[in-house]
């Protein structure tokens, strides 16, 4: 009898390639032996884009990067332009933009949880949990500065606007809300036989692998590494608030999982502080419209919820640019997905690339 | 006259009136047309019944959802599945160059028939039934399997390499969860001592879910597995093959490959209904209690508890990985199926004419035996994972440290 394997092209268009991915993978029967990753279906230049714009003007480019955690791709951004620029941020401005950047965290965890159950085929129902949850905070993002996914909202110096009045009592309301719900989430995820079978010990991404294929946040963390920017290299006031970093051990579906849900529960520590703590005063620094930085080059970077996100700027004195790379954390985190692919079954496939929580908006951009 | 037809209540009616009609001589065409009328009445109670189911899932699984679920076609949107269907029927019927013209159409026709064919000897209530088989079950386990090749030749047939998988999938799976599913079967058969679906219902002194726990889980997972439902729904698997074997089929083909996957859910619940929740008698107390609904609520409401479990554990459970299906059937499923036979078999054997506490007991031996195999094959398949529980924990990192 004569064996031969199939090659099947899963994506652009498949329910469970998170936007416009594309594999080619060959098949023999049902087991994965070789996959070619094919992207760029998302490509809109902006890098490119940035050289035309000026530096209050790039920062609503920054929203379309990774679409799901559009406040750290902002947050990533304006460190880079004050560190460029030396502009020293307001106080109250820095920790606006923390609780933003927390808040947005669980947002961007919740939604890949979800579609990593919804991938697992659960026909929607913890999806639309998480998103409920989600949308909890979408109103909150919506109350600070008027748009729900592409905010917009930090700019150098600070953020463009203050919270309103009615903003705390609704930030005190979710505060006291959901954690409940993410330890209604933790027992769906732990105690639920099936779930455990498909998750625990596929995928499986070791510490040393990891490292060297640079990979960044909550998958590197489950791979037993406690490497978190936000306690190895301190920005705004992190150094200020008390959180712990949740590691995995084996590296497998399960622990991105679980360290997602144990990573959202610290954000929520964080942000309880920050409301706490936060002083009064101007939300911006007095800086030009137009920011010209000096001649120059610079590099910051944030922990997003994909992993480490930075910038790398050069100015040449004018209002915009002269060159604007994007580290995205996305793009490195999907070089491992051949390796851990290789010898899975196909619906091994959607379980692995689900929990490396990859958007292909920021790897595109 | 016709011994399978006599016994309905619209035959004799029907029956009658044409043959008061006709001459002597063409008393066989009163025969015709009496059945032909139970056949129309029976063809089209499953349409409305599967519309219905269509509408109670959507419904259902958009409350699960904490979303609200088709509510503007008719009241409550109970017209929502009649809208769907027209819409299907409307789109263009598309065939793709590279499927194999005769197998894509004969598919979705011989993936509905069987469905069809099963209504004929499901009893819906008291002396409403087309036909009492004396090898009903026997009848049942045959025709299902005709789907199982539907699916194959719909898969092949398509030329699409997701369809194909898909197919594969499904004869793998159909064909072993076949297994265990006519095996629970058979603690049933030994309890009743016939295999006419009439006579089982009749049989049931005691509702043979109390009398057969492990029996009915068996066979409510295994037709779960044969009708393509959650959680063994690895055929369609929309997150991992977009749809499976029906990837590439549209308009009205699509209509029916919907109708049967969604009649056979109905025409299952009725079989598991008959089997284990006594048909159309009431569930509770002795055959023969004073009747305080009609017999075809009582089956019918039956019917819909079955599909509220299925609907809710669609709504709950993520979808098994094949390799782990077929495990599920072969090493689980299979082995408890023959326990229960056993184990049924002894007891009938000592008891062959048993009375009412005899018959409890058999119940207590059962749950017993039901309970020890469940627990036993959840802590083997515990072990076998032999993974440690808890992995992930909260370090405590000072800011600038690096580990």
């Amino acid at each position: 009898m004569q064996i031969e394997p199939i090659t099947i092209n899963i994506g652009p268009q498949h329910p469970s390639t998170h936007g416009v991915f594309r594999l080619r993978v060959t098949f023999d029967g049902e087991v994965i032996q070789d996959l070619e990753p094919v992207f760029g279906y998302l490509h809109r230049g902006t890098e490119k884009l940035a050289e035309e714009r000026t530096y209050t003007q790039v920062v609503t480019l920054t929203d379309r990067m990774d679409y799901t955690a559009s406040m750290t791709n902002n947050q990533a951004y304006v460190l880079t332009v004050e560190k460029l620029g030396g502009i020293q941020p307001t106080e109250r401005g820095m920790y606006l933009r923390v609780i933003a950047a927390e808040l947005q965290r669980v947002a961007s965890h919740m939604m890949a949880i979800g579609f990593l159950i919804q991938d697992l085929g659960a026909m929607g129902t913890p999806l639309m949990y998480c998103f409920r949850e989600r949308e909890r905070i979408l109103d909150l993002f919506e109350m600070l500065c008027g748009a729900r996914i592409t905010v917009s909202y930090m700019r150098p110096g600070g953020v463009f606007q203050d919270a309103p009045e009615d903003f705390w009592p609704a930030l005190r309301m979710l505060l006291d809300e959901l954690p409940h719900y993410i330890d209604e989430l933790e027992r769906l995820l732990t105690e639920n036989e099936v779930l455990l079978v498909r998750t625990k010990g596929v995928g499986v991404l070791a510490a040393d692998e990891a490292v060297n294929a640079s990979v960044s946040g909550p998958n590197l963390r489950a791979s037993g590494i406690a490497w978190d920017l936000r306690k190895a290299d301190p920005y705004e006031v992190y150094d200020r608030v008390d959180f712990d970093v949740a590691v995995g051990s084996r590296g497998d579906s399960y622990d991105r999982l679980v360290v997602r849900i144990l990573e959202m529960q610290q954000s929520l520590r964080i942000v309880e502080q920050c409301a706490r703590d936060i002083p009064g005063g101007p939300v911006r620094a007095e800086a030009p419209f137009f920011p010209r930085p000096p001649v120059g080059e610079a590099y910051a970077h944030v922990e997003s919820p994909k992993g480490e996100l930075g910038f790398y700027m050069v100015s040449d004195g004018g209002v915009s640019p002269y060159r604007c790379k994007v580290r995205s954390p996305s793009f490195i985190n999907l070089t491992v997905l051949k390796d851990l692919l290789i010898g899975w079954k196909i619906a091994d496939l959607m379980v692995i690339f689900g929990s490396l929580d990859v958007n292909m908006g920021e790897v595109d951009r | 006259m016709g011994p399978i037809l006599s016994q309905n209540v619209i035959y004799r009616p029907v029956y009658n009136f044409f043959d008061g009609l006709l001459p002597e001589s063409l008393d066989w065409v009163a025969y015709i047309i009496a059945g032909l009328t139970i056949v129309l009445i029976l063809v089209n109670a499953l349409l409305l019944l599967t519309s219905l189911f269509v509408f109670s899932l959507r419904r259902l699984l958009g409350l699960f959802q904490t979303r609200l679920g088709p509510n503007r076609v008719g009241p409550f949107g109970v017209l929502q599945p009649f809208a769907d269907i027209l819409k299907l029927l409307l789109k263009e019927d598309l065939r793709p160059r590279l499927a194999d013209p005769l197998l894509f159409t004969a598919a979705p026709v011989l993936m509905v028939a069987p469905v069809f064919i099963i209504l004929a000897i499901v009893p819906f209530g008291r002396n409403s039934f087309l036909a009492d088989l004396n090898v009903a079950v026997l009848f049942f386990i045959g025709v299902t399997t005709v789907s199982t090749l539907a699916v194959f030749l719909a898969g092949w047939g398509s030329g699409n390499r997701y369809a194909l998988i898909g197919a594969v999938r499904a004869v793998a799976q159909l064909v072993s969860y076949e297994v265990p599913m006519v095996l629970s079967l058979v603690g049933v058969l030994l309890l009743a001592g016939t295999m006419s679906l009439v006579g089982v219902v009749e049989a049931q002194r005691l509702p043979f879910i109390v009398l057969q726990p492990l029996g009915f889980f068996i066979f409510l997972l295994a037709a779960s597995a044969e009708m393509n439902w959650s959680p063994f729904d690895l055929l369609e698997a929309e997150s991992e093959l977009t749809a499976g074997f029906h990837t590439e089929y549209s308009g009205a083909k699509f209509a029916l490959f919907q109708l049967a996957e969604m009649g056979s859910v109905v025409v299952f619940s009725g079989i598991i209904a008959t089997l284990f929740l006594r048909g159309w008698e009431n569930p509770f107390g002795p055959i023969g209690w004073p009747e305080v609904l009609p017999t075809h609520v009582w089956f019918l409401l039956k019917v819909f508890a079955i599909i509220f479990l299925l609907i809710w554990v669609r709504a709950t459970v993520v979808r098994l990985r094949v390799d782990q299906v077929m495990a599920f059937a072969w090493k689980v499923l299979f082995p408890l199926a023959v326990i229960n036979m056993f184990v049924t078999a002894a007891l009938v054997v000592l008891w062959p004419e048993p009375t009412t506490a005899q018959l409890w007991a058999m119940a207590a031996v059962n749950w017993v035996v039901a309970i020890v195999c469940i627990g036993g094959a959840s802590l083997l398949l515990e072990r076998n994972r032999k993974l440690p529980a808890a992995t992930v924990k909260l370090v405590q990192v000072s800011s600038g440290e690096v580990r």
